[in-house]
C-alpha cells in the first residue's frame, strides 16, 4: 500500500450546481506525479472535522480528494450552524447535490496532477448521494456507499420535491463498480434493506461488492462517535482502498521521507 | 438513522447565544446524528428566531434518556411554579 506522508490540504473554491461557487476541502500528495481523484460526500450533520480527516486519509493513500461543502449556499457561518439550517429546511435537493458532485469532479479533472480517473465515496446521507451520483453522472469510475440510508424508500410519502426518486429505482443506470459497506446493527439501512438493494444489483447484473459487519451499526468508521468500531473500521477501510486501487489504479508508491 | 425529520414548536421566549440575548420564536427538535456529541443519536433542539431569518441559534444535543428526564423536570417545574405563583405566598414557598 502506498503512503504519501507529505500532503497539501486546504479549502478551495469550486463551481457546483448551476455554476454556483462554493467552498470545498481539497487534499493531495505533495510529491509530483499524477493521482486519481476522489469526491467525498459528507454526512447530514455537515462538513465537519471528521470528513476533512477522511479527505486527508485518502490523500495519504495517494489520491487527490475533495469534499464539497454541500451547504455553502446557506451562508458563511460555521458548518454546524449551516447544517442545522439545512435540516430545518428539509435538507438539500438531490439534484443540487448531484450537481455539486459533478462540479467537484470537474475541479479534480482540471488539476494538473489528475490521472482522469474519478471515484466517489459518501457516508450516511452521503452514501445515498453516492448511489444517486453513480446512477446519474457520467464519468465516475468507482463509487463507495458507506451505510447510505433511504436508498430504498418503502413509503412513497417519504418522497418529496427535494428527494423525488428512490435511488434504488435508478439502479439500472448505475454505470460504475459499486462498493457497499454496512453495519448489521444499523437501523437505516437495515440488514434487510441492504439485502434488497443487493438483490436489485444482482438482478440487473451490476458490478458491485457488499461487505456487512457484525457488531457494528451506523457510522462505525467515525472516530468521533461512540459508534466507532476499530476492528470493523480497519477492515472496512482496507476494502475501500483495495476497491479504489482496483478501479482507479492509484499512482505507484512514492513514499516521501517522513 | 439518517433522516430529515424535524418537529417544529412555536415559542415565545428568549435565549442567550454567542451574540447575547435574542428573542426566539421556534424550536426545531429532532432525533438524529449529532454534530458535537459522541452519541450515535441525540435529541437536538435548535432555538431560533425564524421571524428574523433564523440565522442564529442556541443549540443543545441530549441523550434520549436525559431528554426524557428534562421533559419531566420542565413539567414538574411548571406545575410547582404555577401553583406557587397562583396562590398566596406561603411560608413554604418563601422558604424555597
Amino acid at each position: 500500500m502506498s503512503h504519501y506522508r507529505a500532503l497539501q490540504a486546504e479549502p478551495v473554491r469550486f463551481r457546483g450546481h448551476n455554476g454556483d461557487q462554493g467552498e470545498a476541502y481539497y487534499a493531495r500528495p505533495v510529491a509530483s506525479g499524477k493521482y486519481p481523484g476522489i469526491v467525498v460526500i459528507h454526512h447530514l450533520p455537515g462538513w465537519d472535522e471528521w470528513i476533512m480527516e477522511v479527505v486527508r486519509k485518502l490523500a495519504h493513500h495517494g489520491y487527490a480528494a475533495i469534499s464539497p461543502h454541500l451547504y455553502f449556499r446557506e451562508g458563511t457561518e460555521s458548518p454546524d450552524d449551516l447544517g442545522a439550517r439545512v435540516r430545518a429546511a428539509g435538507g438539500v435537493a438531490d439534484a443540487q447535490v448531484v450537481g455539486d458532485v459533478a462540479g467537484a469532479m470537474a475541479f479534480l479533472r482540471a488539476q494538473p496532477n489528475a490521472t482522469g480517473k474519478i471515484g466517489v465515496i459518501g457516508f450516511c446521507s452521503g452514501g445515498r448521494h453516492t448511489y444517486l451520483a453513480a446512477c446519474t453522472l457520467p464519468g465516475i469510475d468507482a463509487a463507495v456507499d458507506c451505510w447510505g440510508g433511504n436508498v430504498i424508500v418503502d413509503d412513497p410519502k417519504d418522497l418529496n420535491e427535494k428527494r423525488p426518486v428512490a435511488p434504488i429505482d435508478l439502479t439500472e443506470t448505475l454505470s460504475c463498480p459499486l462498493l457497499g459497506i454496512f453495519g448489521n446493527d444499523d437501523a437505516n439501512p437495515t440488514a434487510d434493506q441492504v439485502n434488497r438493494t443487493e438483490a436489485v444489483l444482482k438482478r440487473l447484473g451490476k458490478n458491485y461488492e457488499f461487505h456487512r459487519y457484525n457488531g457494528a451499526g451506523h457510522a462505525f468508521f467515525n472516530t468521533a462517535r461512540d459508534a466507532y468500531r476499530p476492528e470493523q473500521a480497519l477492515d472496512g477501510w482496507k476494502k475501500v482502498f483495495a476497491f479504489f486501487a482496483r478501479y482507479l489504479a492509484a499512482a505507484p508508491s512514492r513514499v516521501a521521507a517522513e | 438513522m439518517c433522516s430529515y425529520i424535524v418537529e417544529k414548536a412555536a415559542l415565545v421566549g428568549s435565549a442567550k447565544g454567542r451574540k447575547g440575548w435574542m428573542r426566539i420564536d421556534t424550536a426545531n427538535v429532532y432525533f438524529d446524528h449529532p454534530y458535537h456529541s459522541t452519541l450515535d443519536h441525540v435529541l437536538a433542539i435548535d432555538f431560533t428566531n425564524e421571524g428574523e431569518g433564523g440565522r442564529d441559534r442556541v443549540a443543545i444535543e441530549l441523550s434520549a434518556d436525559s431528554a426524557r428526564a428534562l421533559v419531566t423536570r420542565i413539567l414538574a417545574a411548571l406545575a410547582s411554579g404555577e401553583a406557587a405563583h397562583a396562590g398566596p405566598v406561603s411560608a413554604d414557598a418563601v422558604a424555597i
